[in-house]
């Protein structure tokens, strides 16, 4: 029906594809299944992990904070993996992208306000004792 | 009952806002009758008003900019007015009215001028360019205008009912915090802009998916118009730095209304969280808006220089670069707020290295002209007085960028000379040119170049006699936003600055007559082939006005200027290329009331959550979710053009288009 | 060869979920993608600037963490019991709601039915649990207007339960829209954009239950 068409083409892989969508065609619904439980399994391993990780001593305790942060992405990454089937295929690219671009975004937010309030913090005159100059 | 309204909220004792808010009634008004009584109102509903069509939704962006272009310039000159008498005297305005009109105009220009006219250009453009039929979502486009109109009613509403916001155009705590500001301007501004910012955001997602995922067959990346690249880069950033906005002035309106303490003095507050926030969002904003113009401006310099852009791809890269560089310098607005010299330097360093890509494009836009066959239309005169003003202005942003600098020049009227330069210069006269660019493509018959032309040198002119003096009056040491002042020196150049507003005045009157002139004459300025100005990219291939369903068929594009090689084939020929397509019955999407509709309430909503008239607010909610939930039961959603129909539009472009190459003196 | 020129295409309109030219590489020169993936897609930004929101008040909830102004701290309030188990509703939530999405391909009415209607009592476990635990803080004086951080806290968790809240609206619309009308295409999209925002709302609680009550519970001195 379409017309030769001779313009710049990758390799074809199939429709793209879009997060959170089970490829129902491709798998049979025992393996997507199974793929939703190993997931919960999974998720339901690092909470318990995290939530061991506060009280335990196995970790060194000032880490604890930074373990929280590694286990709550690595779960994170479960749920994007089995639940929204992200993947790193190239009918995936344009999801995987914009991605990375909120995450970067998230991490200058976040880490660029502790970094510029924490500096400014230190300059600031406590605002208790500021409030009783204005007295 | 009514919460805070009352009838003193109406200004019977202020003769200038009573008298402006009069006017502007009685004149809405008048305008309404007339168009009930010439039986206007079904065509504006269902052609207009409930339109989901991309070039229906970016032209009544572009109005809504324009008629609040005037609002913002009234509060310009009464400004101008105000400084220029106030040396040793009270002037004409009282603080209290001052410091409503300085918030007023930032607000209006920056959230209400600027962004609705290159969001407009982006709607009307990016489709057609892109060579499809609309954007991804065209229901949402019509709640995303819709929704920033509720914002431009409800500032307006302000200035007859209750007062406007005090704390400039970002409210800053602990002044913006209810201790301090009781009353409901403040609440007007965060509830107006709560408003609006949803529908930018909605814009910013329809936008990005659109140019990502619905292009013409063939149109890859690399071949993808610049404007559309410019336009990803600034929706990109739409997407992400909106939230951040909406959430502070959610953390504002909780300490407002709920007794939160997020910037509050007391209880733990920390005020500069704001500032960190706010410009965390802020700096973005203004990439939001130049990007667009940057794109404006490569359209309109290859196409008047009738050569393709230089260098596509420094460009495309310039473009993305600045798009990421633009969320780490924020701080750069706060230096003075005492982060020390690590934090200052980072930001001052990475303010300064942003500069480059927009170098890098500046000299591609000369080394476009340079070489090429430069026709000066209007639309090139902008892009010209562009490249000089935002060049000067750039250079003061880089100036300021030092924090050594910037801890003399910060808030002075060095900074409000800059700003302007660069957002007057860059984005004003990128939509400027925009408008001029894309008028006879959206209505079919070109504006009157010879006011064009007499227009943009009164604004340049007026835009440099307004504002250089305020970079003199900024290194003599004058703070920005003073009501009045005692230092004699100051005096003469407030008056230049004043006299360069009326200038501008005359610039913008001469714009009002070209439309008027224009639409007078538009059957002898009519356009029949849909090219009036030799253009290379797909919008050009589209009849003027362009049908609803855009292209007939969509194209197959194999290069990056796919209608330019195209036309020069057939004037080689003097005949058409493309054989007629095969036409078949294309589905376009319905219109619908929901946009209209949802702003209503969301007006109804916001103006009680101002005046904390709660039964009203959940009555305006309530009605917004039914509002959602009709539409979503709709069982029908597009409707059919027959395939007579779209061949007997086609044809009749074709034609014209045809007559038009056999007149054409051989090449 | 004829040099290239414009050529035209049957048109891969906006209706039809396939497109004749279909193919996409991620270099997208396939034309205009399919209406199911251009909703996804578009949801899914939506979803990144949402998750960009909840970013900024997190970011203000670390910065005023310590700003309790003599009243109650995080190590005072939190009951970690609490959120585990209302970690467990959300979570077992997600799987059901997976499982909810494979019904809905295999056209099941009722199996779509029962996993939506397990997703959302799940969900109303978890609001009801966030509920009490909220007005507990209230009722002891620790409430939102008590101090910086608490104003932080009700706002940042209290914005993900608003957005669980509006999810079970939406799940109930959801469910009354697959039983009135079937599994037609529109309300299949519409059930893939919730079941995005399903999942989301469970990674930004997995961010919200170890930086906010995890981390909280530490003591003060192993805090960064």
């Amino acid at each position: 029906m379409s017309h030769e068409v001779d313009y710049e083409a990758g390799s074809y892989v199939g429709d793209d594809r879009v997060p959170g969508e089970p490829a129902a065609e491709e798998h049979s619904l025992g393996r997507e299944v199974r793929g939703y439980v190993l997931g919960l399994a999974l998720a339901v391993a690092l909470t318990v992990a995290s939530f061991w990780a506060v009280e335990t001593h196995q970790i060194y305790r000032p880490g604890a904070a930074v373990a929280l942060l590694v286990l709550a992405v690595a779960q994170m990454g479960i749920h994007l993996i089995f639940f929204l089937h992200i993947t790193t295929a190239p009918d995936n690219a344009n999801n995987v992208l914009a991605l990375a671009f909120g995450a970067l975004i998230v991490c200058l937010v976040v880490f660029g306000s502790l970094w510029v309030m924490g500096h400014l913090n230190q300059s600031m005159v406590p605002m208790d004792q500021l409030m009783q100059m204005q007295r | 009952m009514w919460g805070k309204l009352g009838w003193q909220a109406i200004p019977l004792d202020q003769p200038i806002p009573l008298a402006a808010g009069a006017l502007v009634v009685f004149g809405m008004a008048a305008i309404v009758v007339w168009v009930a009584a010439k039986g206007y109102l079904p065509y504006l509903w269902r052609e207009w008003i409930t339109s989901v069509d991309h070039k229906r939704i970016g032209v009544m962006y572009c109005l809504l900019a324009a008629v609040m272009l005037l609002r913002g310039f009234i509060d310009a000159l009464m400004m101008r007015a105000q400084q220029a008498l106030a040396f040793h005297a009270p002037g004409y305005l009282p603080p209290e009215h001052y410091n409503q009109i300085f918030s007023a105009h930032g607000t209006i220009m920056i959230f209400f001028v600027a962004m609705p006219f290159v969001i407009g250009l982006m709607n009307f453009a990016v489709p057609l360019q892109l060579g499809v039929r609309d954007v991804a979502f065209p229901t949402l486009n019509s709640v995303s205008f819709w929704l920033t109109a509720a914002g431009a009613l409800l500032i307006n509403l302000s200035l007859v009912i209750g007062e406007f916001a005090r704390t400039g155009w970002l409210p800053y705590p602990p002044l913006s915090e209810l201790a301090y500001s009781p009353g409901v301007g403040v609440d007007y501004y965060l509830w107006a802009i709560q408003i609006s910012g949803i529908g930018t955001l909605m814009t910013g997602i329809n936008m990005v998916t659109t140019i990502l995922k619905m292009r013409a067959p063939g149109m890859s990346y690399m071949r993808m118009p610049i404007f559309c690249w410019t336009s990803l880069a600034s929706n990109l950033l739409i997407v992400a730095a909106f939230p951040i906005l909406t959430a502070t002035l959610a953390m504002l309106l909780l300490d407002r209304y709920a007794g939160f303490h997020f910037f509050t003095n007391e209880a733990g507050g920390n005020a500069m969280m704001f500032m960190n926030l706010i410009w965390a969002w802020g700096h973005p904003e203004v990439y939001i808006l130049i990007l667009p113009a940057f794109g404006v401006f490569s359209e309109v310099v290859s196409t008047f220089s009738g050569k393709p852009l230089f260098d596509r791809r420094s460009m495309i890269v310039a473009t993305m670069a600045i798009c990421i560089l633009s969320f780490s310098v924020w701080l750069h607005h706060f230096f003075t707020m005492g982060a020390g010299g690590d934090v200052n330097g980072f930001f001052g360093i990475a303010s300064m290295i942003i500069a480059v890509p927009t170098g890098v494009k500046i000299f591609n836009w000369l080394f476009t002209m340079y070489g090429g066959r430069i026709r000066f239309s209007s639309a090139m005169l902008w892009s010209i007085g562009f490249m000089v003003t935002f060049v000067i202005g750039g250079m003061t942003g880089v100036l300021l960028a030092s924090p050594a600098a910037d801890f003399v020049l910060h808030n002075s009227l060095f900074l409000v000379a800059h700003f302007h330069n660069v957002i007057i210069g860059g984005v004003l006269f990128g939509a400027f040119a925009g408008y001029t660019f894309w008028f006879p493509k959206a209505f079919g018959f070109v504006l009157d170049e010879r006011l064009g032309k007499a227009a943009f040198w009164c604004w340049l002119v007026g835009f440099y006699v307004a504002f250089m003096p305020l970079y003199v009056l900024g290194l003599d040491g004058m703070t920005r936003r003073l009501q009045q002042y005692d230092r004699p020196e100051w005096h003469p150049w407030l008056l230049v600055a004043a006299l360069g507003t009326l200038i501008v005045l005359c610039g913008i009157a001469l714009q009002i007559a070209q439309l008027w002139v224009s639409i007078r004459g538009r059957a002898q300025r009519r356009e029949s082939t849909g090219d009036p100005w030799d253009g290379r990219t797909l919008d050009w291939a589209t009849a003027s006005p362009p049908p609803a369903f855009n292209f007939a068929a969509l194209p197959i594009v194999t290069s990056d200027e796919p209608y330019w090689e195209l036309k020069q084939q057939a004037r080689a020929r003097r005949e058409l290329i493309t054989p007629e397509p095969q036409y078949q019955a294309i589905e376009m999407p319905r219109n619908s009331a929901t946009g209209f509709v949802t702003a209503f309430f969301a007006v109804v909503t916001g103006f009680a959550l101002i005046w904390q008239i709660w039964w009203l607010v959940i009555l305006g909610l309530v009605g917004a979710y039914v509002t959602f939930v009709a539409l979503a039961w709709r069982d029908v959603h597009e409707t059919e053009i027959h395939a007579e129909e779209v061949a007997r539009i086609d044809r009749a472009n074709r034609g014209a288009r045809a007559q038009a190459l056999r007149q054409e003196p051989a090449r | 060869m004829t040099t290239s020129a414009l050529r035209f295409a049957h048109d891969p309109d906006f209706g039809p979920p396939e497109t004749v030219l279909g193919a996409a590489s991620g270099h997208g020169s396939g034309g205009p993608a399919p209406k199911r993936i251009v909703v996804g897609y578009g949801f899914w930004i939506f979803l990144l600037s949402d998750v960009i929101m909840f970013s900024a008040f997190f970011a203000a909830y670390a910065v005023l963490f310590k700003n309790t102004a003599g009243g109650p701290t995080a190590h005072d309030l939190f009951d970690l019991r609490n959120t585990a188990v209302e970690t467990g509703c959300l979570l077992a939530s997600s799987f059901t709601c997976g499982m909810a999405s494979l019904a809905v391909g295999q056209r099941n009415q009722k199996w779509t039915q029962i996993t939506l209607l397990i997703t959302g009592l799940l969900g109303l476990a978890f609001l009801l649990l966030e509920f009490h635990e909220f007005s507990g803080f209230v009722a002891r004086g620790a409430g939102p207007s008590r101090s910086a951080f608490l104003s932080a806290f009700f706002t940042l968790v209290g914005c993900h339960g608003v957005h669980v809240s509006a999810g079970l609206l939406w799940l109930g619309t959801m469910m009354a829209q697959f039983y009135a009308k079937g599994f037609r295409q529109d309300i299949r999209h519409r059930f893939l954009c919730f079941s995005l925002f399903w999942h989301a709302l469970d990674i930004i609680w997995v961010a919200i239950f170890s930086l906010v009550y995890l981390v909280g519970t530490l003591p003060p001195e192993l805090l960064p």
